[in-house]
Formats: C-alpha cells, sequence, structure tokens
C-alpha cells in the first residue's frame, strides 16, 4: 500500500488490490493515502478475518477499515466492479475529492465469480478518463514537503477537510454514474440501489451480492401481496444518509442484513448507521439486524424470506422480538 | 571516479539550519552532507523518527515525503516506481533517510524486499544505535553490552546481551550493486561514497554512523570526535561492496584502543574489563568476516 500511496504522490495514476488479512496488514498505510489525499484505487476482496481461520467471504475485513478515511464502495456483481473501478478514479481524482477509494466485493462469492462481462475499449474509457492531473505532487522542479508534522491546533482541522470532501463526493459519484450511463449505457447506482421501495412498507437494507438473492424474495413477497422492497446499500464511506432516510420515508419496518460483527457491540455497522441517521428525522420504523454471511457461510433464499418475514411479522405487531440476530450455524437450504 | 576534496565540496544546502532536532545531533550532519553533494534534483522519503522530525518541520529544501515507520524501502520504491512510469526518473536522486530501528528491526522487510526488486534508491540507514526519537530503546544495530532503557544495568541485564545485526553484510548478501559503511566522523569519505552510489544504477545502501549525545550519554561537542574514534579504535568498520567486491576504505595500521572510545559515553560507563574483552571479541569476529569477504573468501570463514 505505502508503495502503491508513494507512486501516487509522483503524480502517477495507482491501482493495488488486497483481500482480509492483507488489509488489516495495510491499515496504517491506509492512513498513509488518505492522510495525504492520494487518489488510490484498490479492488477489495472482502474475506473475513482469521482466526478462526478462513478464505471465504465476509464484509468484517473493509468495515473494520471504515474509519481510515478512504471511500468503500461495495458491489454486487462482476460487471459493476469493472464499471465501478473505471468511475472510481474520475471520483478520486476529481480535485473537490481527491480520497483513496476502496471497490469492495464478496471474496470467491463474487471474485471468482464467472459471468460475461461487456469490456469497454481503451479509446472509451481515454475519453471518460482524462488523464491524472494531480494538485500536487512530489516534483524536483518544485519542491514540496508533502508530509507535515502538525501542531495539537491543525491535527483535527486537516481530518475535518476529509469529511468535507467525503460530504462533497455524494454528488461526484452521483454525476460520474450518470455520466457512465450516458457514455456506455450502463450505470453502478449511485450512492444506494432502491428496487420497489416506491410505496413499500417493509424493506429490506443489504451491501454487495446478497442482494441479487433478496430481490427474488421482494418479488416473491409481492406476488404475496406484500409491499416489500429492497435497498442496496452501495457507499458506506461517505454513508449515504439522507438518501437513505428518503428511500425508507414510507417503511413502517426494516431488516437489515449484513456481513460483519462487532463483538461486544450492538449489531452491524450498517443496522448502527441506518438507526442513527434515522433517529433525528422523527421517522422510527421497526429495525431488525442480521449478521450472517460471514466467514463464507451461505445466506441462502430461505433464510432470507425468514428475515423478510420477521420484518413483516414486527410490523403486524407493533414491536420486534429480537433487534440484533446472529445468523450461524449449519445453513438451512 | 575522482574523490571530491573539501574544497569542492558545493556550497549548496538542501539541508536547513534551526530545525527542532538536538545540538550535536549526528543525524542532522549526515543528511547535511548527503544533501550537499546529492544535490537539487533529489526526493527524500523517511519514517518517524528523529530524521523525519526534522525534515518534516522545514529543515527539507527538496521534496519530501513521510510514511509509516516500517516502510522505507517502500516508500522509496513506490517513489521510485512512480517517477520511472511516467519518464521523470532520470537524473532524479531518490534518497531514503531511515534510521537503525526502521531499518534493521521493523522496516527490514521492506528495504529487503526493495533491494530484491532492485529499484534504484538509495538508501542511507541513519545509525545512532537505538531507537532515540523514542528516548533509546535497543535495536538490533545496538552493540553487545551497550545500556538502553530497555536493556538497563540492574538486576537482570548489564546491557544488550547480544551482538548487533550486521546490517550492510546483509545487504551485500542481496547483491546491492552498492554497499557502504561511512562515519561522519570522516565527512569526506561519507560524502564521495554517497556521490559513488548516486551513480551507480539500482539499489545503493550507506550505513552511516551517527552519534547520539543523549542516547549514548556524551557531550554535544564531541559527536564528530566519537564518530571518527569510533573508526579509528575498530568498532566502526569502513568498507564498500561494489558489484559484490568487498573493500576496505580506511585500513586500521595501529588502532586505538576500544577503551577510549567506550570511556567517553555513559552507555559503556558500566562495562568490566571482563564484559570489554567480550565486546572486543566480538568486534574481532566482524573483522575476520570482513576480510575473508574483502579477501574474496580465501581467508578461512570466521565462525560468524
Amino acid at each position: 500500500m505505502v508503495a502503491t500511496a508513494a507512486a501516487s504522490a509522483t503524480g502517477a495514476r495507482v491501482f493495488t488490490a488486497t483481500s482480509s488479512q492483507g488489509l488489516s496488514y495495510m491499515q496504517e498505510g491506509l492512513y498513509f493515502a488518505a492522510g495525504h489525499r492520494l487518489p488510490v484505487v484498490m479492488a477489495v476482496a472482502n474475506r473475513s478475518m482469521g482466526p478462526p481461520w478462513t478464505i471465504l467471504a465476509g464484509h468484517d475485513d473493509s468495515i473494520a477499515q471504515r474509519d481510515v478515511g478512504w471511500i468503500q464502495v461495495y458491489c454486487s456483481r462482476p460487471q459493476e466492479i469493472l464499471d465501478q473501478v473505471i468511475q472510481a478514479y474520475r471520483v478520486a481524482e476529481d480535485h473537490r475529492v481527491l480520497l483513496p477509494i476502496m471497490v469492495c466485493y464478496e471474496g470467491f462469492a463474487t471474485s471468482h465469480c464467472y459471468e460475461a462481462v461487456e469490456v469497454p475499449s481503451q479509446e472509451e474509457v481515454d475519453s471518460f478518463l482524462p488523464p491524472y492531473r494531480p494538485l500536487f505532487k512530489l516534483d524536483v522542479e518544485d519542491p514540496l514537503i508533502i508530509t507535515r508534522f502538525v501542531e495539537a491546533d491543525w491535527w483535527l482541522g486537516f481530518k475535518k477537510l476529509q469529511d468535507e470532501a467525503m460530504e462533497g463526493a455524494k454528488k461526484v459519484i452521483a454525476d460520474v454514474d450518470a455520466e457512465y450511463a450516458k457514455r456506455f449505457g450502463r450505470r453502478c447506482g449511485g450512492l444506494l440501489e432502491a428496487y420497489r421501495c416506491e410505496d413499500a412498507e417493509v424493506a429490506m437494507v443489504t451491501m454487495g451480492n446478497l442482494a441479487l438473492t433478496a430481490r427474488l424474495i421482494v418479488d416473491e413477497f409481492r406476488g404475496r401481496g406484500v409491499k416489500a422492497g429492497l435497498i442496496r446499500l452501495r457507499f458506506f464511506r461517505p454513508f449515504p444518509r439522507e438518501e437513505l432516510v428518503k428511500a425508507l420515508e414510507g417503511v413502517g419496518s426494516i431488516c437489515v442484513v449484513e456481513r460483519n460483527c462487532s463483538p461486544g457491540g450492538y449489531g452491524g455497522a450498517v443496522f448502527n448507521e441506518l438507526r442513527s441517521a434515522l433517529y433525528s428525522t422523527g421517522h422510527r420504523p421497526l429495525v431488525i439486524n442480521f449478521l450472517a454471511g460471514m466467514g463464507g457461510r451461505d445466506v441462502t433464499p430461505v433464510e432470507l424470506r425468514e428475515m423478510m418475514a420477521a420484518a413483516v411479522k414486527a410490523l403486524e405487531r407493533g414491536g420486534v422480538e429480537r433487534e440484533v440476530n446472529w445468523v450461524y450455524g449449519v445453513r438451512r437450504a | 571516479m575522482r574523490r571530491l576534496s573539501l574544497k569542492e565540496l558545493p556550497l549548496e544546502e538542501y539541508y536547513m539550519p534551526g530545525n527542532i532536532l538536538c545540538a550535536g545531533c549526528g543525524e542532522s550532519l549526515a543528511m547535511r552532507l548527503a544533501l550537499k553533494v546529492l544535490g537539487r534534483k533529489t526526493i527524500v522519503v523517511t519514517v518517524p523518527g528523529c530524521a523525519s522530525a526534522g525534515l518534516m518541520m522545514g529543515a527539507c529544501a527538496v521534496p519530501l515525503l513521510v510514511g509509516p515507520f516500517a516502510s522505507g524501502g517502500a516508500l522509496a520504491a513506490g517513489v521510485e516506481a512512480g517517477l520511472k512510469a511516467q519518464g521523470r526518473l532520470e537524473g532524479v536522486n531518490v534518497v531514503a533517510f531511515v534510521g537503525d530501528g526502521g531499518t534493521a528491526d521493523i522496516g527490514f522487510q521492506s528495504l529487503s524486499s526493495m533491494v530484491e526488486r532492485g529499484h534504484d534508491v538509495l538508501y542511507v540507514c541513519l545509525d545512532n544505535e537505538a531507537y532515540m526519537n523514542t528516548g533509546g530503546q535497543r535495536s538490533g544495530t545496538t552493540p553487545l553490552g551497550a545500556a538502553t532503557t530497555t536493556t538497563p544495568v540492574g538486576r537482570f541485564l548489564r546491557g544488550k546481551p547480544q551482538h548487533r545485526k550486521n546490517l550492510p553484510l546483509i545487504m551485500m548478501d542481496h547483491g546491492a550493486p552498492y554497499v557502504a559503511t561511512a562515519s561522519i566522523g570522516y565527512p569526506l569519505d561519507y560524502v564521495n561514497k554517497v556521490l559513488k552510489a548516486s551513480r551507480v544504477r539500482g539499489p545503493k545502501y550507506i550505513q552511516v554512523l551517527t552519534p547520539c549525545p543523549v542516547g549514548w550519554g556524551f557531550h554535544e561537542s564531541k559527536t564528530v570526535e566519537l564518530a571518527r574514534l569510533a573508526v579509528d579504535c575498530g568498532i566502526w568498520p569502513l568498507y564498500e561492496v561494489e558489484g559484490g567486491a568487498l573493500k576496505i576504505t580506511l585500513e586500521l595500521k595501529r588502532p586505538k584502543p576500544l577503551e577510549e572510545y567506550l570511556a567517553q559515553q555513559r552507555r559503556f560507563s558500566h562495562l568490566t574489563s571482563v564484559e570489554v574483552e567480550a565486546l572486543k571479541a566480538s568486534i574481532e569476529r566482524e573483522w575476520m568476516e570482513l576480510k575473508r569477504r574483502a579477501s574474496g573468501g580465501k581467508e578461512a570463514r570466521s565462525d560468524v
């Protein structure tokens, strides 16, 4: 990570990829890239952290890095990953943003998934993505001390600038996706993707490839006359508070299904940030959390159906039986 | 290559005065001298330590990047690779100034892989023989018997119980095209080695002895004298390795007594004559290995 970010500091466009333990090993390097405002793009094939050792999927590796100052986007399919990587450079290198980006997707479950992918030509990508123009760089003709030691009065101010850049990135992310759609006829989905949410009373919120199965479950419930919807949160950093609240306006009961956990905490990262976003709006839907799909554990349609049913039941009863639910043990097909 | 004389040393300074490092700092002198001969077209990378504190807070007049403690080699490699990819490496020196802790211990794999991959970088290890920026904890290059805050003299320990790690030879064994030791007590030898290294392609490694008045316990006016004495008494051999051939650059005809060097430093003040003899034996073994390598391996291998 440090070598990649250092190359970026010279003004070069860089890319790297990692996963799981490798991501956690480079944590100090993640701060290094973000603190220098270097637009590094990195693919992260999400795998759960050992011990107990595993090589299989889970978002717990990158969620543990949520505070390092990187933009995090979670993809669901190979085509989306490819498109997102191209878009990521436009977002990261935008002078209003200048933040590194992790393009995340489930290890094996997505990273080793075969799917026909449309690869745009070099010319098409070049016309969408102009050469990187760094705001500053290591240059013997223009000497700069890029890394500063700061007095106590200054440190948090620099962090605030990173936070403001994150906030500003939301518009850039949406604009870049819209322009990409115009050029390539495909979009990634912006900050979040809402499916059948317009009149939804019950919604599932998830990230990554679980959303693909969840769509089928939503269709199934719709078929039974339940006003169900799905939100696939794409960007976790910046966290799309307003967009999420808006998409959940009419929803009375929500189940959050996520591939991360915090032993000793109360529920997963998405559950907590979602509830925090809703708290001040006065709109307080019931929220149930399912911590599932870590260590490569499959989350089957049967289980997703039960999770959605739990949200429906909560709405009917007007209360949640158990807010935080760990889904572990032998899977039920 | 003709050697630079004292008169030919460039007047330009790229390591600025008025920075926060201590009076009598050996590292400051090492960076100042190296940057003088490397010149304006130099990019410096460093990691947290005394060097970075001085450089980051205004001492560095050339481009500077500071990264994680364990990443000296990776930083330099990344800068080199980035410049190379853009066709901007020609005529530019990429230099890493990293302390002995960041080199021998925590940053070792980063340096090792940088050298193994063959990046065109000059890596200068500023060796003050302990983690001085954090108050003087032992490092892999702390000499046998030296008292540090983590090897204090007391009921359980009598200074560092282990021998120092011989980094220059480890770099030689990596096949680095240029490796050298130097001392700020022999500034002309040092700057000429830096200059020579800058003209070699590939990874270059120089380990320069930079006495630390605070950590070693001597008066700040004696830094250069001690750096010179370290060479003269044999505890700090001066040599260079070019294309795999090791050459001792300062032959010691009549080494000064080691005791003279030890007596001036608080960190060795507890040593008994038996312990001094053990240190002498350890230095002697290092010399035997050096001579063996200098002779092209013809002399018998020592047990080091």
